[in-house]
């Protein structure tokens, strides 16, 4: 396909959203695989309501997603000087550097003082604490699959209609308490708002982005066999339209150098360590996850793409894993290395984000056994769909029989719809997909 | 489960016998308790067959059902649990305030033995608490209020509260054994793992303790060698007597299983006793006084809207009582674990592993900075603490410390302690508040060089609950209002008691209010 292709393809997605919100009592869903256009779509939507002279809401998760969002919405206005942005935040917000100069981007700490604004947004948390006398037409809410659904029951009497717009593929929201007495239940309120809302509204449809910009094609046809098996999706580029390439070759012959060759030339990469049982924080994994990342900086990586060719910096490389003390171990390593601007955190954190190059540390990878926790599709989802151009895997060897010797057995429960895709699966579908990119190392 | 908590693990194995995991209690144990070890019929979900019950560890009281499979002896039981557990709540309903406003002076206590113990009064108290008390029904109307007080406590059985205890949970939340969780769950084997008899290691303690002859299960559900060898037999002489109409062999038979099961049940009855006398022996940790008041609080308020004549709790949650029950208990359970480790060292350190907290000694003090950067001068002395854990916190982040924890401190900057030594983190730090009104710092309100300083993320701040929405207000995304609830004759059977399996799962208006908890 290629790009201008791509583009057909995604502007009629969007007439067909577009339509469907004209003729919806309540409402569209719209489910966005990674990296297809979602905030694109938000702006576009924005845009088409107060064309019509509706007042819109935006609702995102959190204040880093509000800003993005609150300064694409601001930039796509600008156009028209009567037109305002609307940014609601609390008490101790202060807005960043990069949302200061923007004319028609108006912050405040109440809904009253941005009544001249068409559309405002703000976190759910902070919607959630807002008294309006007469609710709002539409509301946009972004990353509603991780949005909690007793959250939307706070902030759902302040609109009539709403556009969900998100990704299914990622971490669903979770509890730290015991949630049992509420399975099966149509209004659980652990579970996220798309699931609760279409529960009770099965006419709202369901539509889809069909092309992801970000990921590469190599990505691409992994990811959504993995982890949209019902909903495939295709890149919107060619392997022709992206590149990686290095600024140095390699000194001597070493695991780290033909790891990071395997991924520049075919966009994965499988860094696989002796195998073994390791705590948490295995030492020579973290090495290994700061070590690549110190060497890809190291070697000057420059990536082409159809936006033009940039140099690799630190802060386009990101480091995932799925505990906080392998992240603390991680950023230890890089700072000894002196490579701190190179980004690591949990797949919880690195959602919604987008980088050029990842380097996972396997969530299974010295494990003795396989949880329900490091089996979940989302945070193996998340964590192989930031990169526009290659993704490093460093496991243990070992996985696929991992995998094998501890099959799901997480029980079954009346009313609760069956997860797709299962984390199992998941999990064996990007491993064997994996072996074919393999760099034995030590 | 912890690195600290798998390390004592390890020590029980190695030391032969069950290591203390906190320096304090963190539950509240009553003086008062009411120990409660139920006893079902295996195979059927909810079939009392016995209980022994009572605030009074010399007199414990039996009930017995004889035929466990006859729902009219399953109430008649349920109406003998209700004049003891009856009487018990009723001894602290009658020290209210005469106005009717103030919390009850104090809070009755339930402790059964494992956490399969309150399963089984929670679902008792569903079979019990709809039983209508009038119509064609004969229980007596302390059988629905039975229900809906054994429901009351085995919904509020969590962590941030002690109205309910479960022996197991509570010792194995205090030491750790050289077994696993799913042996914890034996009280016998987790007694003889933290106070093995003289001689003898925790382990071979434990393997004793699991022979259900020596010391049977803590129930509900019982041995089956005891079930096969005994119970059916004795069940069977019953059944064959009443057949017979022989009073005396009935009476013989009954007394007969009375005396078994009382055998079977005093083993634990003893080991309960012997659970609360290692529970009050550990003092007391600081913020337990905070949450039993919560506790007299949410059991005041749930007796008045009893005495009002306040529904059965519903069998599920409406929506906007789920969300605002799943909040509430976020909360407590976040405040617990702040609580927690602000009461005790060893729950600290496990905050400073993961970098949530540090502790270390103040090499620096500057107790009378001043901050002249705005209009008036303000006190903002600097402290600066050398330590040896991990430093997570950054530039900006505000900290607490647990000898202060009103006081603010925002770090100002974090650097290694000297080029030489690695691993030691100098943290400058601003304190903010807590220092009394004027531009010299009140008599120990800051800390001082070569004092111990402990700073966490953890704070005891007071979050208030969130707004909901009222129940006749549920959105659209949620399926709109519910139906108001009507008490009905068929809200006492369960979906699976009659034949209408087709009809949707849950009569809507079985749907009732979520009330004060």
């Amino acid at each position: 396909m290629s790009i201008a292709q791509a583009a057909q393809r995604a502007s009629r997605a969007t007439q067909e959203i577009l339509a469907a919100m004209d003729s919806a009592p309540r409402g569209v869903v719209v489910d966005s695989p990674p990296g297809a256009g979602k905030s694109t779509l938000v702006v576009r939507v924005a845009r088409e309501l107060v064309g019509k002279g509706r007042r819109v809401m935006v609702i995102a998760q959190t204040n880093e997603q509000v800003d993005d969002l609150a300064g694409a919405l601001a930039r796509a206005l600008a156009h028209d000087s009567e037109l305002r942005v609307g940014r609601l935040a609390a008490g101790t917000y202060a807005t960043p550097e990069r949302l200061r100069d923007h004319p028609s981007l108006i912050a405040a700490k109440t809904i009253g003082e941005l009544d001249g604004c068409q559309v405002v947004a703000s976190t759910a948390a902070k919607w959630a604490t807002v008294r309006s006398e007469a609710p709002w037409a539409w509301a946009i809410v972004d990353e509603a699959y991780q949005m909690r659904s007793d959250l939307l029951l706070r902030v759902a009497g302040l609109f009539d209609k709403a556009l969900f717009v998100g990704d299914p593929g990622q971490l669903d929201p979770f509890s730290t308490v015991e949630s049992d007495r509420w399975l099966g239940l149509s209004w659980d309120p652990t579970r996220s708002a798309v699931a609760v809302m279409l529960a009770h509204n099965d006419h709202v449809p369901v539509k889809q982005l069909p092309v992801s910009w970000r990921l590469p094609a190599s990505a691409a046809s992994v990811v959504s066999a993995a982890f949209y098996p019902f909903s495939p999706f295709d890149a919107a580029t060619t392997d022709a339209d992206r590149g990686l390439e290095w600024q140095t070759a390699p000194f001597g012959k070493t695991a780290i150098d033909a790891t990071l060759d395997m991924a520049a030339g075919t966009g994965w990469a499988l860094h696989e360590l002796p195998a073994g049982h390791k705590p948490r924080t295995d030492r020579e994994a973290v090495a290994a996850c700061a070590a690549l990342a110190a060497r890809l900086c190291a070697r000057g990586a420059v990536a082409t793409s159809e936006r033009g060719t940039t140099p690799v910096t630190a802060d386009r490389i990101a480091i995932g894993s799925a505990h906080r003390d392998q992240v603390a171990a991680i950023r230890a390593e890089l700072a000894r290395l002196g490579c701190q601007d190179v980004i690591a955190d949990t797949s919880n954190r690195l959602q919604g984000r987008e980088f050029d190059v990842t380097i996972m540390l396997h969530p299974l990878s010295g494990r003795r056994d396989a949880t329900a926790f490091h089996l979940e599709a989302g945070r193996l989802c998340v964590l192989a769909s930031r990169h526009r151009h290659a993704c490093i895997v460093v496991a243990r060897k070992g996985i696929p029989e991992l995998l094998d010797a501890h099959p799901s057995a997480e029980p079954m429960h009346l009313n609760v719809p069956v997860k797709f895709p299962d984390g199992w699966e998941a999990h064996q579908s990007l491993m064997s997909q994996l072996a074919r990119h393999r760099i034995q190392a030590g | 489960m912890t690195v600290l908590t798998s390390l004592a693990r390890i020590e029980a194995v190695g030391e032969g016998r069950a290591q203390p995991i906190r320096t304090v209690r963190h539950v509240h144990v009553s003086d008062r308790p009411l120990v409660f070890i139920p006893l079902g019929l295996a195979g059927e979900p909810c079939a009392p067959l016995a209980a022994l019950v009572g605030d009074d560890r010399s007199a414990p009281r039996l009930l017995v059902v004889t035929s466990p499979l006859n729902r009219d002896e399953r109430f008649a039981f349920a109406a003998g649990l209700a004049g003891i557990v009856g009487g018990y709540i009723g001894s602290y309903l009658a020290a209210a305030d005469p106005a009717g406003t103030q919390p009850y002076p104090d809070a009755p206590q339930l402790i059964v033995p494992n956490a399969a113990g309150v399963a089984f009064t929670r679902l008792l108290g569903r079979s019990t608490r709809f039983r209508p008390a009038s119509g064609e029904a004969t229980d007596p109307a302390s059988v629905p209020v039975l229900g809906r007080w054994l429901t009351y406590l085995a919904e509020r059985c969590h962590p941030a509260s002690s109205l309910v205890l479960t022996a197991t949970g509570a010792l194995a939340a205090h030491w750790a054994t050289g077994q696993s969780a799913v042996e914890d769950e034996n009280l016998a084997a987790l007694l003889a793992w933290i106070a093995p008899p003289p001689g003898m290691s925790g382990a071979d303690a434990a393997l004793l303790a699991e022979d259900p002859a020596r010391w049977p299960p803590a129930g509900p559900a019982t041995d089956p060698g005891f079930d096969r060898e005994v119970l059916l037999g004795r069940l069977t002489a019953i059944r064959d007597a009443r057949l017979a109409a022989d009073t005396a062999a009935e009476r013989r038979a009954v007394g007969a299983l009375e005396a078994d099961l009382r055998d079977v049940l005093l083993p634990t009855w003893t080991l309960m006793w012997q659970a609360i006398d290692l529970l009050r022996s550990v003092p007391e940790a600081a913020h337990v006084a905070d949450r039993w008041t919560a506790d007299r609080l949410s059991f005041s308020g749930y007796a008045r809207y009893l005495a009002d004549g306040g529904f059965p709790q519903p069998r599920k949650d409406a929506a906007v009582d789920a969300a605002r029950r799943l909040v509430r208990l976020e909360g407590e359970q976040q405040r617990l674990e702040a609580q927690m480790a602000y009461d005790d060292p060893l729950v600290m350190a496990e905050y400073r592993m993961t970098g949530e907290a540090f502790e270390g000694i103040v090499t620096r003090c500057e107790p009378t900075r001043l901050d002249e950067s705005g209009k008036k001068a303000k006190l903002r002395p600097w402290i600066w603490v050398e330590t040896t854990d991990e430093v997570t916190a950054g530039p900006g982040t505000e900290l607490r410390s647990p000898a202060r924890p009103g006081q603010k401190a925002v770090v100002i900057g974090v650097e290694p302690a000297s080029e030489q030594q690695e691993g030691r983190t100098l943290v400058t730090l601003e304190l903010q508040n807590g220092m009394g009104r004027g531009l010299i710092p009140a008599p120990g309100s800051v800390p001082q060089a070569d004092d111990i300083a402990c700073y966490t993320t953890l704070t005891l701040d007071f979050q208030p609950a969130p707004d909901f929405p009222s129940r006749e207000d549920t959105p659209w995304t949620h399926g709109g209002p519910p139906p108001q609830y009507v008490a009905t004759e068929q809200d006492a059977t369960e979906p699976w008691d009659g034949a209408d399996w087709a009809d949707d799962a849950y009569p809507s208006q079985v749907l009732g209010t979520e009330v004060a908890q």
